[in-house]
């Protein structure tokens, strides 16, 4: 059987590339990277944008990345997207998802585990979990306060104990066609043991499970 | 032709601005009256247009869809 094929975007600033690679294999991928000025991802049935700080996170967290080849390719893309913390608020920057992160209520940087509640496993990134379920996940940014701007939005993970202002509690949201999710909480970094959870690992099992 | 322009991007009125908050009560501890501070920022940009017409279309565009997100920010422009 062949492995279904996952990209991870490597900008200038990405840190949690390698990470999400290593998930991405863990579960079952066939994964490489892809740097930020390539145009043609018909190889691949899932890209991944991970976390860090793309291009200093210079103007606004994602905002450059979010006029790069890459991001640009990604609108004529058909598989999944997966947007991680910078990720995620490249998705937005780039209208892809709806909404936009902004600056923490509490002005810091907060880098701790958080629980979850899963609203919505009907999705290709959250298949493997039942609904309902609380997962914990740690979150490590400054920019995680989504908010909608009036936009409809699917929320897919709900905080427990909201750490950021995020409206209605979000810390991730899928598109309206349910290809495309950006979380804040950062999945790979739950997905063995060794790094203290295990249950951020899911979403990559769910994402193989709708590709295999 | 070169025209500069002055870009201000401010966070939007309807949205808490925790950098303005945290700076006006240092400055409510030192004792004066104030009543409220929004952080935002300025850019500066220099375009090359034909006519000036021309460059406020370019710069309205790249304030609009670049430097600010209308969901958190406004912005506006001043020619200098």
């Amino acid at each position: 059987m062949t492995k279904p094929k996952a990209g991870v975007v490597v900008f200038p600033g990405s840190n949690c590339d390698r990470d999400t690679l290593w998930a991405l294999e863990k579960a079952g991928f066939d994964a490489s990277f892809v740097w930020h000025k390539e145009t043609n991802l018909s190889r691949y049935q899932l890209i991944v944008l991970p976390g860090g700080f793309s291009y200093g996170d210079y103007l606004r967290p994602g905002a450059l990345a979010a006029h790069s080849p890459v991001v640009k390719a990604l609108r004529d893309f058909k598989g999944y997207v997966l947007g991680i913390c910078n990720g995620f608020q490249v998705l937005t920057e780039a209208h892809l998802l709806p909404g936009a992160l902004t600056r923490n209520l509490s002005g810091r940087f907060i880098c701790q585990w958080e629980d979850l509640v899963v609203v919505n496993n009907d999705t290709p990134f959250t298949n493997a979990y039942e609904k309902g379920e609380i997962i914990t996940v740690p979150i490590a940014h400054s920019d995680g306060r989504f908010v909608s701007g009036g936009q409809s939005f699917t929320p897919v993970f709900r905080y427990l104990n909201n750490p950021n202002g995020s409206e209605g509690d979000t810390a991730a949201i899928v598109s309206e066609d349910g290809r495309i999710m950006g979380t804040m909480p950062h999945p790979e970094r739950a997905s063995d043991p060794i790094l203290g959870g295990t249950d951020g690992i899911k979403v990559f099992m769910s994402l193989y499970n709708a590709l295999k | 032709m070169l025209f500069r322009f002055r870009v201000i991007v401010m966070p939007r009125k309807d949205l808490l601005d925790p950098q303005g908050r945290a700076v006006s009560s240092v400055l409510r501890d030192m004792g004066m009256k104030v009543k409220d501070v929004r952080i935002g920022r300025s850019i500066d940009v220099e375009v090359e247009a034909d006519g000036e017409e021309e460059a406020i279309k370019m710069v309205e565009k790249m304030a609009s869809e670049v430097l600010s997100n209308p969901i958190i920010e406004d912005y506006s422009v001043q020619k200098l």
